[in-house]
C-alpha cells in the first residue's frame, strides 16, 4: 500500500476563548490515500471543518495547534509561513460553503484563475490565460473563453461553485478539501457540482476529503466514512459497511434520525449536542447513548478494528452480535 | 378535527371547510438595481398566478428550490408582504380588505416560524419575554408567566430556561423557542418557513416529530415550506411543487412522492442524495442542465422548459395550466410523465 | 450555520449563572486594559473637578501674590505657575475643565438624543420620507465645521428673541446649542444604519406577524439592540464637542461669561503667546490636559464599539 497523501496523527486544537480554553479537536488520527474521495462526517461541534482548517493553517491567531499533519513528506503543523504559503493552492487546496466569499468580486473570473496559476507554476500571461479557459471547460462552464472576462456576480451560486473547483485545482493539488461544498446549493445542483468533483478527481488523481452532514451526498459519491464527534474520530469505515453495519451508536443514531420512505416516526437522536466548553468526561457520547454503561465514563476510548471497521465504542463488538 | 378533503381540485370556490383560500396570487418586486435591456426597471416576478387550499387540521407541503417563490407565498399568506393582486381567503376573510386593527385581530389565528434559529429571537430578550410578546402586544390580560411556562414545556425545554438569553441555547433549542412564541396565541394555521434546514440533522428529526405531536394534540394546519423533499413527506399530507413562481404539481403527498407526473417532480425527487450506497449508485438519474433562470425574465410558455428534456415547440408557446392526472393529483404539463 | 462552540444548556443547568448580553458586553469591555485605565484616569479627572471648591487653591479670577505675580514660572505656590495676571493656572483649570466637561456633556445628549430620532425614524420609514431626511442631514455636513460655526454664531446672535432660549453670544449655553444644532448629523447615520440592518431580521418580522405597531417595534426592539452603536456615537460626540470648543476658543470665540471664566479652549488658546515667549506652563499643561481627556475618551469609545459590536452578539 502506497503511502498516504495525509497522514494526521494526534491533531488536537485549542482556542482560547474568554470563557476558558476550548478543546474543538481532541486527538485524531487520520490517513487520506491518494485518488480517494473520502468523508468526514459530523455535526454542530465535532469539530470537522476546524480539522482541516488547521491542516491548512487558516486558523485565527487564538488557536492552538498539536499533534502532526504530513502531507505528501511535509509537517504542516507548526510549519513557516513560507512553506504554508507554497503548500496551500500547490499541494493541498481547499473549497468551502459559500463561493462568494472565496471570490474577489472586483476581478474578473479569469484573472482570479491565472493568478492562481502564476502563484505557483512559472507561467507566463498568455499561457496561464490559455490554461485558466481549458480549466472552466473542465469544470463544466460553457462559453469558457467569454465567462472568463466575466465577473463574479453575473454567475449563479452553482456556476460560482464551478469556478471556485477550478481555481483549487488549478495546480494540480495532491489533496483537495471540500468544506460542505454542496450544502448552499439547490439540490438539483449539487448533483451537478458533486459529478464535477468525482471527475475532476478522475483527471487529476486528486484525493479528496469531503467534509459533510449529508450522509446521502457521503453515499453518493465517497469510498471511505471518518465520523466525528466532540472532536474525536468515532468511527472509520468503507462505504457500505458503514450503512450496512455501523459500529458506533452514534453512527447507529444518525442513520436512524435520516428521513426515509416507509416509517411513520423519525427517531432523533436523544439529549442536545456537546457544550465543547465542557465536554461529558470519558466517551462524549455516552449523555446521549442509550446503550451507554458505567464504563463510558472513565478513560478516552480509542479506535480499535471491529469487523470490516474501526470503532471508538468500548461494546462496539458486544453490540454487533446478533442477540 | 375534519378529515382533510384531499380531492379538492383547485379553482373550486373557497368555503365549505378550507381554512385558507389562496386564488391567483402574484408578487411582483421592483428591483432597484440597473435597468435592464431597454430601459425598464426589472421586476422580479418572484409569484406568479398561485392557488390553493388549505384544510383545517392538515398539512400543506410547499416545496421548491431557489426563485421557487415559496418563501414568498409564505408571507403573502400571512400579509407581512403585501401581494401585487390575488386573493388570501382565511376563515372566509379577504385578508386584502382588512384595515391594521382588522388585521391585528386576525394576526392571533396565524403565525409563522421562521427558518433562522439564531435571527428569529432578540438577542436583548430573555427567552421568556420574547415568548409572551405576543400575549403582550395582543394585549392579552391575565398571568403571562404560567402561560410561557407550559409554552415551554409544550415545546420540550423546561420552566428554567425563561429567564435566559437566546445565545445560551443550541440551534435546535431556539427553533423550539420560536415554535413556543408561534403557539402563545393558539392559532391555527402557522407558516413553517424552512424551520429544520438551519438545523443539524439528528436534531431535524425531534423537531419534525415535535410539529406533528402538536398537530395531533392542537388540530393546527401548516404550511410547511421547505426545499428538503425527504422532511416534508414526514409532515405534509398534502404537496405542492412550486418553481419560478408557480406551481407544478400538486396533490396527496404520498402520491406526488410515488408517481409524480410532472418532469420537474421527477427531476427533484431523483435528484435528492438517498443515504444507502447501493441503491444511491444504481439510481438512473435525471440530471438536468443548468441553472434555475432569473425571475426577471422568466422563459415563455411553460418556465420549466429550458432545462427540461421533454420540451417541444408547444411548450414555448403556450403555457401548461394544471390539469388532473391519473392518480388524482394536478400538474400543470402538456407531456406528463406517467 | 453550524455553530461549533455550541453552549446549549440542559434541564439540570440551573446552576449556571444566567449570562445576559448586558455582562458579555461588560466583560468584553473590560478586557480592554487601555479603556480601563482611561476610565479611571477619567473619573480621577472628574473626581477633581467635580469637587473644585476644594481642589482648586485660588478663586479663578484670583492673583496668587501681591505683584510682581505675572507669569511665574511653576513653583511651591502656584503648582503649575501663573498667567499673564498673576492667576493661579492649575486652579483656571480645574474650573476651565468643568466648563469644557458640561458643554462637552449636554451637547453630546442633546444631539444623540435629536439624532437618535431621526435616524430612527428615517431608517425605519424607509423610502422617500428617507430620502428627505438623509438629504437634509448631508445638507447640514455640507457646511464646513468651523466657518458654518462661526456664521451661524452671528446670525444666532443677532436674531434677538431667541436671545432668552439660546442665552448671551458669548454664553455656555449658546455654545451648547450651537453644538447640538450642528453634532446630530453622524449619530442620525449611525443610527439610521443599524435600523437598516435591524430591520430585516427575523425578530422583527416576528413582532409584525403579531400585529406590534411600527412604535412598539421602535422601541422594544430597535432602540435596545441599537444602544452599542449610540453609546459609541455618545463617547465620540463628546469629544467632538470638547475639541470643538478648544478651536472656538482659539480663534477668540470661546465662552467669554465674564468675571474671568474660563474654559479649557480658553486656556488653548492662550498657549498660542504663550509658545514663543518661553512661558511653556502656559502651553504644556492646558494642552496636555486636553489630549489626555481626548485619549481617554477615544479609548473608551473604541472599547465599547468592541464591547456592543452586533455581530459578536450572534455568536455568543
Amino acid at each position: 500500500m502506497s503511502s498516504p497523501v495525509l497522514q494526521v496523527r494526534g491533531l488536537k486544537v485549542t482556542f482560547s476563548t474568554p470563557l476558558g480554553p476550548l478543546v474543538a479537536v481532541r486527538g485524531v488520527d487520520l490517513d487520506v490515500s491518494a485518488g480517494e474521495m473520502t468523508a468526514v462526517v459530523g455535526e454542530s461541534g465535532s469539530g470537522k471543518s476546524v480539522s482541516f482548517l488547521a491542516a491548512m493553517g487558516l486558523l485565527p491567531k487564538t488557536a492552538t495547534v498539536e499533534g502532526s499533519v504530513i502531507l505528501d513528506g511535509h509537517q504542516l503543523v507548526g510549519a513557516s509561513p513560507k512553506l504554508m504559503r507554497s503548500v496551500r493552492g500547490r499541494l493541498i487546496s481547499m473549497i468551502f460553503q459559500d463561493p462568494l466569499s472565496a471570490l474577489n468580486p472586483v476581478h474578473r473570473i479569469g484573472a482570479q484563475i491565472t493568478e492562481m496559476l502564476r502563484a505557483h507554476q512559472t507561467m507566463g500571461e498568455r499561457a496561464a490565460r490559455t490554461r485558466a479557459v481549458e480549466l472552466l471547460e473542465i469544470v463544466g462552464i460553457p462559453q469558457p473563453g467569454d465567462r472568463a472576462m466575466q465577473y463574479p456576480h453575473e454567475f449563479s451560486g452553482g456556476m460560482r461553485q464551478r469556478v471556485v473547483i477550478a481555481m483549487a485545482i488549478a495546480n494540480s493539488p495532491k489533496l483537495l478539501i471540500a468544506d460542505e461544498p454542496t450544502t448552499a446549493l439547490d439540490v438539483t445542483v449539487q448533483a451537478q457540482i458533486l459529478e464535477v468533483i468525482q471527475k475532476v478527481q478522475a483527471q487529476f488523481g486528486t484525493a479528496v476529503v469531503l467534509i459533510t452532514h449529508d450522509l446521502g451526498v457521503v453515499a453518493r459519491v465517497c469510498e471511505r466514512v471518518n465520523v466525528m464527534y466532540a472532536g474525536r474520530l468515532v468511527e472509520r469505515s468503507g462505504i457500505h459497511e458503514i450503512f450496512d453495519a455501523p459500529t458506533h451508536p452514534y453512527t447507529r443514531g444518525l442513520l436512524a434520525s435520516l428521513p426515509q420512505t416507509g416509517i411513520e416516526r423519525l427517531v432523533p437522536i436523544a439529549g442536545f449536542p456537546p457544550n465543547m466548553l465542557r465536554p461529558p468526561s470519558g466517551c462524549a457520547f455516552r449523555t446521549r447513548c442509550a446503550d451507554a454503561i458505567a464504563e463510558c465514563e472513565h478513560g478516552v476510548p480509542e479506535l480499535h478494528t471491529v469487523g470490516a471497521a474501526q470503532s471508538a465504542c468500548i461494546r462496539a463488538a458486544e453490540l454487533m452480535r446478533p442477540r | 378535527m375534519t378529515q382533510p378533503d384531499i380531492k379538492t381540485p383547485v379553482g373550486v370556490p373557497a368555503g365549505g371547510g378550507s381554512l385558507l383560500s389562496v386564488r391567483g396570487l402574484v408578487k411582483q418586486f421592483q428591483t432597484k438595481a440597473a435597468r435592464g435591456k431597454g430601459g425598464r426597471k426589472r421586476v422580479v416576478q418572484a409569484v406568479s398566478d398561485v392557488s390553493f387550499d388549505v384544510a383545517p387540521g392538515e398539512t400543506l407541503g410547499l416545496v421548491g428550490e431557489s426563485g421557487s417563490g415559496k418563501t414568498t407565498v409564505g408571507r403573502c399568506v400571512l400579509r407581512l408582504i403585501e401581494p401585487t393582486s390575488g386573493q388570501v381567503l382565511f376563515e372566509g376573510v379577504d385578508l386584502a380588505k382588512l384595515s391594521f386593527e382588522e388585521l391585528r385581530v386576525v394576526r392571533r389565528r396565524m403565525q409563522i416560524v421562521f427558518q433562522d434559529p439564531y435571527a428569529s429571537l432578540d438577542p436583548k430578550m430573555t427567552v421568556g419575554a420574547s415568548i409572551a410578546e405576543p400575549l403582550v402586544v395582543q394585549g392579552v390580560g391575565g398571568d403571562h408567566k404560567e402561560k410561557v411556562v407550559s409554552l415551554l414545556e409544550l415545546v420540550g425545554l423546561s420552566a428554567d430556561h425563561a429567564r435566559r438569553f437566546p445565545h445560551e441555547f443550541s440551534g435546535g433549542q431556539r427553533q423550539r423557542i420560536g415554535v413556543a412564541r408561534a403557539l402563545a396565541l393558539d392559532p391555527a394555521l402557522i407558516v413553517l418557513d424552512e424551520p429544520v434546514s438551519a438545523l443539524d440533522v439528528s436534531i431535524q428529526a425531534g423537531v419534525v416529530n415535535l410539529f406533528n405531536d402538536l398537530q395531533s394534540r392542537l388540530g393546527m394546519s401548516y404550511v410547511f415550506i421547505a426545499h428538503d423533499l425527504s422532511v416534508v413527506r414526514h409532515t405534509a399530507d398534502r404537496v405542492a411543487v412550486m418553481y419560478l413562481g408557480k406551481i407544478m404539481e400538486i396533490g396527496d403527498a404520498e402520491t406526488v412522492y410515488e408517481h409524480p407526473t410532472h418532469p420537474y417532480t421527477k427531476a427533484l425527487l431523483s435528484a435528492v442524495p438517498l443515504p444507502n450506497p447501493r441503491v444511491e449508485r444504481s439510481r438512473n438519474r435525471i440530471m438536468l442542465e443548468g441553472d434555475v433562470p432569473s425571475p426577471v425574465n422568466p422563459p415563455s410558455g411553460c418556465r420549466f422548459r429550458t432545462r427540461c428534456w421533454k420540451a417541444t415547440d408547444l411548450c414555448a408557446m403556450q403555457e401548461p395550466v394544471l390539469e388532473v392526472r391519473a392518480h388524482g393529483q394536478l400538474s400543470a404539463c402538456h407531456h406528463p410523465e406517467g | 450555520m453550524s455553530n461549533e462552540f455550541t453552549t446549549a444548556l440542559t434541564g439540570g443547568d440551573a446552576a449556571v449563572p444566567v449570562v445576559s448580553p448586558r455582562r458579555m458586553a461588560f466583560n468584553r469591555f473590560v478586557s480592554h486594559r487601555a479603556a480601563v485605565v482611561s476610565v479611571f484616569v477619567l473619573a480621577i479627572l472628574v473626581l477633581f473637578v467635580a469637587l473644585s471648591p476644594f481642589t482648586a487653591r485660588y478663586g479663578v479670577n484670583q492673583s496668587v501674590q501681591a505683584p510682581p505675580n505675572s507669569f511665574l514660572s511653576p513653583r511651591a505656590n502656584a503648582w503649575l505657575g501663573t498667567d499673564d495676571i498673576g492667576r493661579d493656572l492649575y486652579s483656571r483649570l480645574i474650573y476651565g475643565v468643568r466648563v469644557s466637561l458640561i458643554i462637552g456633556l449636554f451637547s453630546a445628549i442633546i444631539s444623540v438624543l435629536i439624532g437618535c430620532v431621526v435616524g430612527a425614524v428615517a431608517g425605519f420609514r424607509g423610502g422617500r420620507f428617507d430620502d428627505v431626511v438623509m438629504r437634509v442631514t448631508d445638507l447640514f455636513l455640507a457646511f464646513p465645521f468651523l466657518v458654518t460655526l462661526l456664521v451661524m454664531r452671528n446670525m444666532l446672535g443677532a436674531i434677538s428673541w431667541l436671545t432668552p432660549i439660546v442665552g448671551k453670544l458669548s454664553s455656555v449655553r449658546f455654545i451648547i446649542v450651537l453644538f447640538s444644532i450642528f453634532g446630530w448629523m453622524g449619530v442620525a447615520r449611525i443610527v439610521r444604519g443599524q435600523v437598516l440592518a435591524l430591520k430585516e431580521r427575523e425578530f422583527i418580522e416576528a413582532a409584525r406577524a403579531v400585529g406590534a405597531t411600527r412604535r412598539y417595534i421602535v422601541r422594544r426592539h430597535l432602540l435596545p439592540n441599537s444602544i452599542g452603536p449610540i453609546m459609541v456615537a455618545l463617547t465620540f460626540s463628546v469629544v467632538g464637542a470638547i475639541i470643538g470648543e478648544s478651536t472656538l476658543a482659539f480663534f477668540g470665540y470661546g465662552p467669554q461669561a465674564g468675571d474671568g471664566a474660563t474654559s479649557l479652549g480658553i486656556l488653548v488658546g492662550q498657549a498660542k503667546g504663550a509658545v514663543n515667549t518661553g512661558f511653556w506652563w502656559l502651553a504644556l499643561f492646558p494642552c496636555l490636559t486636553l489630549v489626555t481627556i481626548a485619549l481617554t475618551i477615544n479609548f473608551i469609545g473604541d472599547a465599547l464599539r468592541d464591547a456592543t459590536d452586533p455581530r459578536m452578539q450572534k455568536d455568543g
